[in-house]
């Protein structure tokens, strides 16, 4: 049997997955990274975008966050998300739709504060858009 | 005494009571159901970020440069508590347990010279404590709960705000008060403090024997902490929602279990004196025409 490493997905309102996988490569804000079984322990912040699950040498699954943390040790990879959906089910128009709503709310942001999640739903719909096309 | 047809529609109106409330119940019960699986999935989220920043939290420790929701305003003059209750009443004791254990830390930060701010969740527990602490209210959520239960983006909506008024200055100490569910006949009222972050306490020995390496952190452990503590709150405050919720319906079903009990009792007593009237009746009549008809 070839080595693998637990990896658990989990939004705050759900566990959406927690099972052994050869490889995952995780979107961290300074760049992807691969986790392989036996990773050094480490915490990392994640950015928008896609976790590449793979299985014999190919991706099996992708799946789209917007942003969370990761949890590494060497035996298990955990992710914390706010959001989780799988590639396949992203809607290009929705995305679009999303995209078009965050610059408006970037317009029309007054606060430092508003601004701010303004910018991150911008990202999110960005990296969406970004999953959809390759 | 009240007539044969006064009880008879007193009887009538009790049963049309007691059908709504065991139908009331049975909503109760089958929300209840989903309320708790949803606080059941959330748990796995909730317990990770704690393990995470209670790791991150002693890493960082009380720096100069830590974090303000980690640290602290280094005050701790005005008081932000917020409040978990129901929209809806005819929930037992519910709304009025968690808006006395309310009003019982508020006047003791009174008491000791604090200001006290509230925001409530909730449309009971805004309105029972309006007439009190009417001034002190900051902001008000109504509909927390949809049809679907309840969703991470109206607890985010709660943490922004909470979050927006921590960086203004507007409080020093935060806490949450919530029905903290443990079965559907027992709620208890819970007052947890949300903001400055308390760590639980990580199990050292559970720490050394699993990795006792030092973890990387990346892109350093301030930026870490700085980005997940506003999600804590967010998370702490999807969580006592999920558990309020779950105390509400368990707090309104088995409220709606003893009035439908009620009802049915009640409707047993009315019987008993509505039969024996109408006995009394036919009785006093008997005599009356035997009587007559002795007279002749």
């Amino acid at each position: 049997m070839t080595d693998t490493t637990v990896l658990e997905l989990v939004s705050p309102s759900a566990l959406l997955k927690s099972e052994p996988v050869e490889m995952v490569v995780v979107p961290g804000t300074d760049g992807n990274f691969g986790v392989l079984p036996k990773h050094s322990p480490m915490i990392s912040t994640i950015r928008p975008g896609v976790i590449d699950i793979y299985a014999g040498g190919k991706v099996s699954e992708r799946i789209f966050v917007a942003g969370g943390v990761a949890e590494v040790n060497p035996e298990r990879c955990t992710i914390l998300a706010e959001e989780a959906v799988p590639v396949a089910d992203l809607k290009a128009d929705e995305a679009q739709a999303r995209l078009e709503a965050a610059q408006a709310d970037l317009k029309a942001a007054s606060t430092a504060h508003d601004k701010a999640n303004a910018e991150r739903s911008l990202d999110i719909a960005r990296a969406q858009i970004a999953a959809l096309t390759n | 005494m009240a007539s044969l047809k006064d009880l008879r529609s007193r009887i009538a109106s009790v049963k049309s009571t007691k059908k709504i409330t065991s139908a009331m119940k049975m909503v109760a019960a089958s929300k209840l159901r989903r309320a708790q699986d949803a606080a059941e999935a959330a748990r796995p989220y909730a317990e990770r970020m704690g393990t995470m920043l209670g790791r991150l939290a002693s890493a960082v420790g009380s720096n100069e440069g830590a974090p303000k929701l980690l640290a602290g305003t280094g005050q701790d003059d005005v008081h932000l508590l917020v409040v978990f209750t129901a929209d809806r009443g005819l929930c037992g004791g519910f709304n009025a347990s968690i808006v006395k254990a309310t009003r019982l830390k508020a006047k003791a930060l009174r008491a000791e010279g604090k200001t006290v701010k509230l925001v409530c969740v909730g449309r009971k527990g805004a309105d029972a404590l309006k007439r009190e602490f009417g001034d002190s209210i900051v902001a008000r959520y109504t509909g927390v709960e949809g049809k679907k239960g309840i969703n991470f983006s109206s607890a985010t909506e709660v943490a922004d705000k909470v979050l927006a008024l921590y960086d203004e200055g507007e409080f020093d100490v935060c806490t949450v008060f919530y029905n903290k569910f443990v079965s559907a006949i027992s709620q208890v009222p819970t007052g947890q403090q949300l903001i400055p972050f308390v760590g639980e306490e990580v199990d050292v020995q559970e720490e050394a024997a699993g990795s006792s390496a030092v973890y990387d952190y990346e892109p350093s452990e301030e930026a870490i902490l700085a980005d997940l503590l506003p999600r804590n709150v967010g998370v702490q405050i999807f969580g006592a929602m999920l558990e309020s919720s779950a105390s509400e319906h368990g707090a309104r079903m088995s409220a709606m279990d003893n009035a439908t009990r009620n009802a049915g009792d009640m409707i047993d007593r009315l019987s008993i004196q509505y039969n024996r009237s109408r006995q009394a009746q036919i009785t006093n009549e008997l005599i009356e025409i035997i009587s007559g008809a002795e007279a002749l």
